[in-house]
C-alpha cells in the first residue's frame, strides 16, 4: 500500500493531497493556511498538514506527483511566441525570465522545497509529473460512483489542452480528443470577466452571479465574431479580438470596438446594465457550448454517465442546464474542479494508470463529502478560544443543535465551524456562515454587514436531501453545490406588473419566493443537498430548523469576508466573528454570542483583506 | 546535468528538435533579460505562462 502525494502549485490555487492505497486521506489548499487568497506558492503548509494527518514523514511517501508538465507548457509558450512574432515581445519579456530562472527547473525546485519538510529527503526519482488535463480528468472520474463515464474537462489552459474528452472504464482512463490553446472556453469567459471589470481567475463566479440581471443581447455578436462553434460543440476563437496570447491583457481594441465600450475600471466605473447584459450573453454562449458538447459526446460514445472537471465545471449554472436537459442519466462533478483538485487527480492518475491498481468501492462517491481538510478536537478548540479571550458556553450536541436552530429561526447570522474543512472552493457546512432562508432581508444584510461584498451576489441554500423536490426543481444529489436549478414553482411568489418592469439590481428587493434569501432574481438557486451519512451534525441542524419553522432550507455561505480565504482554524473563525456583524459562532460544541464578548476584542475587519 | 538530459529526452519524445536553436537563443537572450532585471515576478493579470 503506497502513499502518494499530489501537488499543484506555481500557477494559482496551490494544494496538496495524500492518498493511501488509492483512498483519499487528506487534501487542502495552501490559501487556507497562509490566508492569501488563491495562493500559488509551494504548498508547504498543505503538505505538512496532509503528512501530519496521516501521521507519516515525507520519507514514507512513495511517489510525489506534480499536477502538470512544465516542459510541455514551455513548448506551448515557445511555439506561441514563434507563431505570433514579432507581436508578443512584451509578454515574452515577462515570461522568459520567470521560466529561465525558475519554472523550467521545477523538478530541482520541487526537490529543494520538499527538503524543507525533511532535510534528508533526496530521492529525485520519486518526483513525477502528470498532465494538467489528465489530472483534472482523473480527479473527477476516479472518485465518482461510476464504473464507466464520459469525462469532459474544460478550463483556461493547461499545457496545450484547454478542453479534453476522455473515457473512463474501471481503472482505465483514456483521453480521446482535445481542443488546444489558444482556443479556450475558460479564456473566453475570463476575457469577459476582465472586460466587465472583475479580476481574472477569481471574478468569474461574480460574472456568473451577475448574468441573471442582464439580457443576453450580445449572443449573436459573440457567436458571429469571437467564437466559431461547430455542430459537435468544438470551437475556435478568433484571435483578432483577444490579447492574451501576446499581450498583458485579455482583450484588445478590436474587442472593445465590437461592443462599443472600454473595459470597466473596477475602481471608477459602476456596474451598468451593459455589463449585466455582457455577463448574461457570455453565460448563455458558455451554456450552449457545454450543452452542445454534452449532446454530441453522448451521441458518439453512448455512455450514460458524465464526469466534469476544470474551472469551467465550476460554472454551476451551465452544469444545471446539462442536468436539466437529461442528456445523461447521471452527472458527477469534482467539487475541487479548479487547479487545487489537480493535486488529487495527479495522485489518483498515478495510482490507477501507472501502478495499474484497481478501483475499490467503485459505485460509491469516494470524495467523503469533500470533508478532507484539518479538524480540531474539542479540547483544542476550547484552549484556542480561551487564549483569544473568547466567552463561550460548552453544550452537548442536542442543546447545541437546538440553540443554533432556534437562533437561526430568529434571524441570526451564525458562523458554523465543525469537523474537517472542505476541499474545494465551496463551504459545505463545515466552515459556513448560516442564515434563515425565509428572511427577506438576509441576502442584503449578509452581503453588506457580514461578507462586505457586492449586494448583487446571491447566496446558496442547503436543503435536506429528502425535501429537495418539494422546494426545488431538481431530482438529483448535489452535495457539492455544483448544480443550479430553479426553485419549485409552488413556493414562487408571482411578481406584480410593476415589479416585472424593474431592471437589474432593483429586482433584488422583490420577495420572489418563500425562501427569498436564496432565490436569485431569475428564481434559480445553487443547491447543496445535505446527507446524514456525510455530515450528520449539519443534517441534524437543518432538521431541527425544519421542526421549528417547517422549512428544511437554510442559507449557506462560506465562512469568510470578501477577499479572505475561508477560515481554517478556530482562531481564524473567532477573528472573522469579531470583525463582522455575525451574531453567534458555533465551533465544535462551543457556543459564542457576540453580545457576551469583550467589546475591546472587536476590530475593523473591512480592510483586513485585499478585495478580490 | 539531469535537467539537460531530461530536456533532450523531452525534445526527442515530442520530435521537436527545431525548438533547440530557439531555446539556445533564448538562454542567451533570456540571460540578458535576467541580468537587466532584479527579480522574476509574474505580472498580476492573467498569465498564460
Amino acid at each position: 500500500m503506497s502513499y502518494i502525494l499530489g501537488i499543484s502549485a506555481f500557477y494559482h490555487d496551490s494544494a496538496a493531497t495524500l492518498i493511501h492505497g488509492g483512498k483519499i486521506i487528506a487534501a487542502a489548499q495552501e490559501e487556507r493556511f497562509t490566508r492569501v487568497k488563491h495562493d500559488f506558492s509551494y504548498p508547504h503548509n498543505a503538505v505538512e498538514f496532509v503528512l501530519s494527518y496521516a501521521n507519516i514523514k515525507l520519507k514514507n511517501v512513495d511517489h510525489i506527483i506534480f499536477y502538470e508538465k512544465p516542459f510541455l507548457k514551455f513548448e506551448r509558450l515557445l511555439e506561441t511566441y514563434v507563431a505570433f512574432a514579432p507581436k508578443g515581445f512584451l509578454q515574452f519579456s515577462k515570461a522568459m525570465p520567470l521560466w529561465l530562472k525558475e519554472k523550467l527547473f521545477q523538478k530541482k525546485m520541487l526537490l529543494d522545497l520538499l527538503k524543507t519538510h525533511d532535510k534528508d529527503f533526496n530521492d529525485e526519482k520519486k518526483i513525477l509529473f502528470s498532465e494538467h488535463h489528465l489530472s483534472h480528468a482523473a480527479s473527477t472520474f476516479y472518485p465518482s460512483p461510476f464504473e464507466e463515464a464520459i469525462i469532459l474537462t474544460a478550463d483556461g489552459v493547461g499545457e496545450w489542452a484547454t478542453t479534453t474528452v476522455a473515457i473512463g472504464r474501471g481503472k482505465k482512463l483514456e483521453i480521446k480528443k482535445e481542443i488546444h490553446f489558444p482556443h479556450s472556453l475558460g479564456l473566453l469567459y475570463s476575457a469577459f470577466t476582465y472586460y466587465t471589470g472583475f479580476r481574472v481567475n477569481s471574478g468569474e463566479y461574480k460574472l456568473m452571479g451577475l448574468a441573471p440581471y442582464g439580457e443576453p443581447k450580445y449572443v449573436d455578436q459573440i457567436l458571429g465574431n469571437l467564437i466559431d462553434v461547430k455542430e459537435d460543440g468544438s470551437f475556435r476563437l478568433d484571435q483578432k479580438y483577444f490579447n492574451y496570447t501576446t499581450g498583458l491583457t485579455m482583450t484588445n481594441e478590436k474587442f472593445h470596438n465590437l461592443f462599443g465600450q472600454k473595459p470597466r475600471n473596477s475602481e471608477d466605473d459602476k456596474i451598468s446594465q451593459f455589463h449585466m447584459d455582457m455577463a448574461a450573453s457570455v453565460q448563455k454562449v458558455t451554456e450552449n457550448i457545454m450543452l452542445t458538447l454534452s449532446k454530441s459526446l453522448k451521441e458518439e460514445y453512448k455512455i450514460n454517465n458524465l464526469c466534469l472537471a476544470g474551472g469551467v465545471a465550476l460554472n454551476c449554472v451551465a452544469n444545471g442546464k446539462i442536468l436539466k436537459e437529461k442528456i445523461f442519466k447521471n452527472i458527477w462533478i469534482q467539487p475541487a474542479s479548479g487547479d487545487a483538485g489537480g493535486s488529487l487527480g495527479a495522485a489518483l492518475a498515478f495510482w490507477h494508470l501507472e501502478l495499474e491498481k484497481d478501483r475499490e468501492n467503485i459505485n460509491i462517491d469516494s470524495m467523503q463529502g469533500s470533508y478532507l481538510g484539518p479538524e480540531y478536537s474539542q479540547d483544542n478548540i476550547e484552549n484556542e478560544l480561551k487564549k483569544l479571550g473568547a466567552k463561550f458556553d460548552v453544550l452537548n450536541n442536542e442543546d447545541l443543535i437546538e440553540r443554533t436552530a432556534e437562533s437561526l429561526s430568529n434571524g441570526a447570522a451564525i458562523g458554523w465551524f465543525q469537523g474537517r474543512m472542505e476541499f474545494g472552493p465551496r463551504a459545505l457546512g463545515s466552515r459556513s456562515i448560516l442564515g434563515d432562508a425565509r428572511s427577506a432581508t438576509m441576502q442584503k444584510n449578509l452581503n453588506l454587514k457580514v461578507k462586505y461584498r457586492e449586494s448583487f451576489r446571491p447566496f446558496a441554500p442547503s436543503v435536506l436531501r429528502e425535501d429537495l423536490e418539494n422546494w426545488f426543481d431538481l431530482d438529483a444529489d448535489s452535495p457539492y453545490m455544483t448544480f443550479v436549478a430553479d426553485i419549485n414553482p409552488k413556493i414562487k411568489n408571482k411578481m406584480t406588473e410593476d415589479q416585472e418592469k424593474l431592471f437589474g439590481i432593483d429586482k433584488l428587493n422583490v420577495k420572489r419566493s418563500e425562501i427569498p434569501a436564496v432565490t436569485h432574481i431569475d428564481y434559480s438557486a445553487r443547491i447543496q443537498t445535505v446527507h446524514r451519512d456525510t455530515n450528520s451534525k449539519y443534517y441534524d441542524l437543518i432538521k431541527k430548523f425544519k421542526e421549528i419553522t417547517n422549512c428544511p432550507v437554510i442559507v449557506n455561505t462560506s465562512f469568510n469576508v470578501r477577499g479572505e480565504p475561508i477560515v481554517n482554524t478556530p482562531s481564524d473563525a473567532f477573528k472573522c466573528f469579531m470583525g463582522t456583524e455575525l451574531d453567534s459562532l458555533v465551533i465544535g460544541n462551543c457556543y459564542l454570542e457576540k453580545n457576551k464578548q469583550i467589546q475591546s476584542l472587536k476590530k475593523d475587519y473591512t480592510n483586513e483583506f485585499e478585495l478580490d | 546535468m539531469s535537467f539537460l538530459e531530461e530536456f533532450l529526452d523531452f525534445l526527442r519524445e515530442r520530435k521537436k528538435y527545431w525548438l533547440l536553436p530557439i531555446i539556445l537563443f533564448l538562454v542567451i537572450f533570456g540571460g540578458l533579460i535576467i541580468l537587466a532585471q532584479g527579480s522574476a515576478v509574474a505580472p498580476f493579470i492573467y498569465a498564460i505562462f
